[in-house]
């Protein structure tokens, strides 16, 4: 079954009697020329369809409708983002959402990603917009790293019956400390900076309110409280209900400055300087006007429908000093009772920058890599600028260590963690946790679509639009939140037991429990770590 | 037959610094510890450790036993003693020339050995007893310590032939491949006196042996026996580099010994909190902790995170002061101790200390993670 995509009377009839089904929406005598390149084809199956046009209700992008002549569900392939909400949500499975298997004439260079692009732009003359993270078949370094096991000379050890330790503390941590012990009593004499205490080295990455909703705000940081981590407000600014959850939030700060105020920057148990994300670096943050509902205008201080446009760099951070101002007066607004993150993305010199970093006293470096997702992002710059975050976390956690200050500061690792062996093989690599995004929406139903930017999205995730967003009950996400947390837990504690550890900061930066698989010596030699075999 | 899979010094090194430091391969094994200390400093005989160790000769498979001795050398006590192995009479030369470069050589003589069935393909062995040169041509703002570490590391990075494997004063090692009563024989232990013995007899199962694998590692006056893997090795290594200790004998006891020189020498801290860094006590109990001590373990554990010795192991280390036993936090290696009058010993059986010491006063496996720590009266 194909829609013809006609409209004139004429065809109708002519139509009706052929294979071809009348689809009766597209009223346009110019048609463009991508209209009929889309990405997906919507198969319904007739004989499954009993018409109660639930997939009509939940498609936010109008693919179905309900045709009064035919009387029956009809749809618009072209206008399908391939979010498969129609698809989980039919209640006689009738629907399968495919790849469109039309074929253009091979050719390894003009692939047909690169043809339609053309052709949108040569239409509409605008910067293609994406959403999500890098998409494209660069190397997962993840998949080359395989983790080791005990086998006879050390026992494994049973998480089932031993303890099992994963809790972590971010933030600055002297190189030694003083004791006075007297009386087989141990007192503390170095006074330590603020820490993060996390009870699993996981945190939920910033995504603003605004780019994703209230409920899930609600969600996140219900979640986080309750499995004791920490979530991050993104730069979209704190609202009033969710101040109960600060010893759970991370207060982040971005060149917007949207929402930031003192109660704001009092009300977390740390601070994160966002400076750059990994599906974007180099550009600001974008938060088109459609999506700026009361509740979003109230929280980041700006005029319900106005774009939150985010300038590219902080307008007071032109240079590395500059920054340790930021991060100092940040300290001073908060009397130094909390950590102070900065955030950038994995680019060429992270390892450089990220020592610059430490050394202008930030508590903690957060890098994000170029698989982490992003609510709007320039298509050209989320697919080829910034690197690797396994790369970059390798680099970083070596300088910092060469130059003597790793203690000085807590490594995060953000950007396309997608399981729980990601979360080991980032931590045996060197960092203390890793902040998860992509995985959190996933969770709760998101498909990885890459619209996020249309404000439509059918999973009630990435949209303020009421009825969308109220797809998103959020004690129900936390409960997915909390599920999802928990499980990978129990599976690093499984992953460390086999390695014959009991405690997480025995395999923080032990690249000895990595091996490599069809990496070349270059890679080895960043990476730091033994192929497999040795 | 034996002798054939036995590196000698030099292809060792070649090994080693022949690749790049995330490449070197660690050496795994199995192991039997004894130790035995005097607390008022009575001398004990050689031939007590060696009996004892002899016991657990299963625990061994021939590729590496050895021994540490404190009070050996009264009369040179204000001199380190350099205990080297040379492949050759050339490589001695080499390392001798670099050492007067920078100490003044007091006495210089072969370790005394007798010949035994078993010992075969024994490298030059050779003691140097020195003191820091008045003016030191380099490393003049470093420490007495420092300074001796540096040129010990030096000899062994640089002369490919040589490795100086103790240079405490009065103390020495006295290790190689062979089983440990072997070893023993081979050194004439039965000739020494010492207030303090430990003893090592290793079951290595992935390297070819080589004599300087042999446990106890020493720096300084400290000496370590091991029996273990451990298995958080590779963050231990790299802590190690940040504060410019190099690993290069791929052995999990190397690390330890350089720890102990980290913590007790550099950072000043205890025996004992150096010991709960090794093994800390678990989150949950530092939770049900009064609060001072809470705070105490709390930061210990988030400074000192890299320094914990995760896995299983056993371990004596000893040094002028005394002698500490401990075991990993959820006691995967055996531990042994026992005391009679002013003896206490400490091995991996009991059948070991009761074949020296058959009616104990008291004998005890200590808790997981609960350091045993002997003082000498001073
Ligand atoms: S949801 Fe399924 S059954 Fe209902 S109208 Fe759509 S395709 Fe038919
Ligand atoms: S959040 Fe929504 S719009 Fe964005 S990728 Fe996921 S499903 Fe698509």
């Amino acid at each position: 079954m194909l829609d013809c995509g006609l409209v004139k009377s004429k065809c109708r009839k002519k139509f009706l009697k052929s294979k071809y089904i009348y689809t009766g929406v597209r009223a346009l005598l110019y048609q463009s020329i991508v209209q009929n390149y889309h990405d997906f084809v919507v198969e319904r199956n007739l004989d499954l369809c009993i018409n109660c046009r639930v997939c009509e209700r939940q498609c936010s992008y109008l693919v179905h409708y309900w045709d009064e002549n035919r009387q029956r569900v009809m749809h618009d392939s072209s206008k399908c983002v391939g979010c498969h909400r129609c698809e989980a949500l039919c209640p006689t499975g009738a629907i399968v959402i495919k790849r469109n298997p039309s074929q253009f004439r091979e050719n390894s260079h003009w692939k047909p990603w690169f043809l339609k692009n053309v052709y949108k732009q040569a239409e509409q003359g605008g910067v293609l917009l994406s959403g999500m993270g890098n998409p494209q078949p660069y190397p997962i370094y993840w998949d080359h790293l395989l983790l080791d096991a005990s086998q006879v000379t050390n026992p494994s050890i049973d998480p089932l019956r031993e303890p099992m330790e994963l809790r972590t503390y971010l933030g600055s941590k002297p190189d030694a400390l003083e004791f006075v012990e007297r009386d087989n009593k141990v007192n503390l004499k170095t006074k330590l900076s603020p820490q993060i205490k996390l009870n699993y080295p996981i945190m939920f990455s910033a995504m603003s309110y605004g780019s994703i909703n209230f409920n899930l705000h609600i969600a996140m940081a219900k979640a986080a409280t309750e499995l004791g981590i920490v979530y991050n407000t993104g730069e979209g600014g704190l609202h009033p209900d969710l101040y109960k959850y600060g010893p759970n939030t991370i207060i982040q700060v971005a060149s917007g400055r949207f929402g930031v105020h003192k109660d704001y920057l009092n009300a977390g148990c740390g601070i994160e300087i966002k400076i750059g994300q990994g599906a974007k670096p180099g550009i600001g943050g974008h938060l088109p006007g459609e999506k700026v509902d009361a509740g979003v205008s109230l929280t980041r201080m700006i005029p319900i429908g106005s774009d939150a446009l985010s300038p590219a760099p902080h307008h007071d951070i032109y240079s590395i000093e500059d920054l340790r101002q930021l991060i100092y007066a940040l300290k001073e607004a908060t009397e130094y009772r909390v950590p102070v993150s900065v955030k950038i993305a994995a680019v060429h010199n992270a390892a450089a920058i990220a020592s610059g970093i430490v050394r202008a006293g930030a508590d903690i470096v957060a890098i994000d890599g170029f698989r982490g997702g992003t609510g709007a992002a320039p298509t050209m710059i989320r697919d080829n600028v910034g690197i690797p975050a396994e790369l970059a976390l390798a680099a970083i956690d070596q300088r910092l260590r060469d130059e003597g200050v790793r203690n000085k500061a807590s490594i995060v690792i953000a950007g396309g963690i997608r399981c729980s062996a990601d979360v080991v093989k980032a931590i045996a690599l060197g960092a203390d946790a890793v902040y998860i995004g992509s995985a959190v929406l996933v969770a709760v139903g998101c498909t990885m679509c890459q619209r996020c930017y249309t404000g439509k999205c059918p999973w009630g995730i990435a949209t303020n639009v009421p009825a969308l967003a109220r797809r998103q009950n959020p004690e129900i996400a936390k409960r997915k939140l909390v599920n999802l947390v928990r499980s990978w837990g129990h599976e690093i504690e499984e992953m460390l037991g086999g390695m014959g550890l009991n405690s997480i900061e025995s395999l923080r930066g032990n690249r000895e429990k990595l091996r490599a698989v069809g990496l070349s010596e270059i890679e080895l030699d960043i990476l730091k770590i033994k192929p497999a075999g040795r | 037959m034996l002798g054939s899979r036995v590196f000698s010094i030099r292809e060792y090194k070649e090994k080693v610094f022949g690749q790049k430091d995330y490449m070197r391969e660690k050496d795994i094994s199995g192991c039997g510890l004894f130790g035995v200390i005097n607390k008022e400093k009575k001398l004990i005989s050689g031939s007590v450790p060696v009996t004892a160790i002899a016991v657990q000769h299963d625990r061994g498979n021939g590729l590496g036993g050895g021994f540490a001795a404190y009070g050996i050398y009264p009369e040179l006590s204000d001199k380190y003693a350099l205990h080297l192995m040379c492949d050759d009479k050339d490589a001695l030369s080499c390392a001798e020339e670099l050492i007067k470069k920078y100490f003044d050589v007091h006495l210089s003589e072969p370790i005394p050995t007798r010949s035994t069935v078993n010992i075969i393909n024994a490298p030059v062995l050779w003691r140097i007893f020195v003191t820091i040169k008045e003016n030191r041509s380099t490393w003049s703002n470093l420490d007495d310590y420092d300074y001796v570490v540096a040129v010990v590391m030096l000899v062994n990075k640089q002369i490919p032939g040589a490795y100086i494997f103790s240079s405490g004063k009065n103390m020495g090692a006295f290790k190689g491949v062979g089983f440990p009563e072997e070893i023993g024989e081979f050194f004439k232990l039965d000739e020494y006196k010492a207030y303090i013995w430990t003893a090592h007899n290793r079951f290595p199962t992935n390297t070819p042996g080589w004599w300087g694998g042999a446990h106890p590692f020493c720096l300084l006056d400290w000496s370590i026996v091991h029996n273990g893997e451990i298995s958080s090795y590779g963050i231990n290594k790299r802590y190690l580099a940040e504060h410019n200790y190099e690993c290069t004998l791929m052995t999990d006891t190397e690390v330890v010994a350089y720890l102990l020189d980290l913590f007790i020498r550099k950072h000043g801290l205890s025996k004992k909190m150096t010991c709960k860094i090794f093994a800390p006590p678990f989150w949950d109990e530092i939770d049900r902790m009064e609060e001072e001590e809470k705070q105490a373990y709390t930061a210990l554990r988030m400074v000192y995170g890299s320094g914990m010795l995760n896995g299983p192991f056993a371990i004596l280390f000893a040094n002028h002061e005394g002698l500490v036993g401990l075991n990993d936090r959820i006691k995967l290696r055996p531990l042994i101790v026992a005391e009679k009058d002013h003896d206490v010993f400490m091995a991996s059986e009991d059948c070991s200390i009761r074949s020296v010491c058959p009616d104990p006063d008291k004998l005890w496996a200590p808790k997981a993670g609960e350091p045993v720590i002997i003082e000498l009266k001073p």
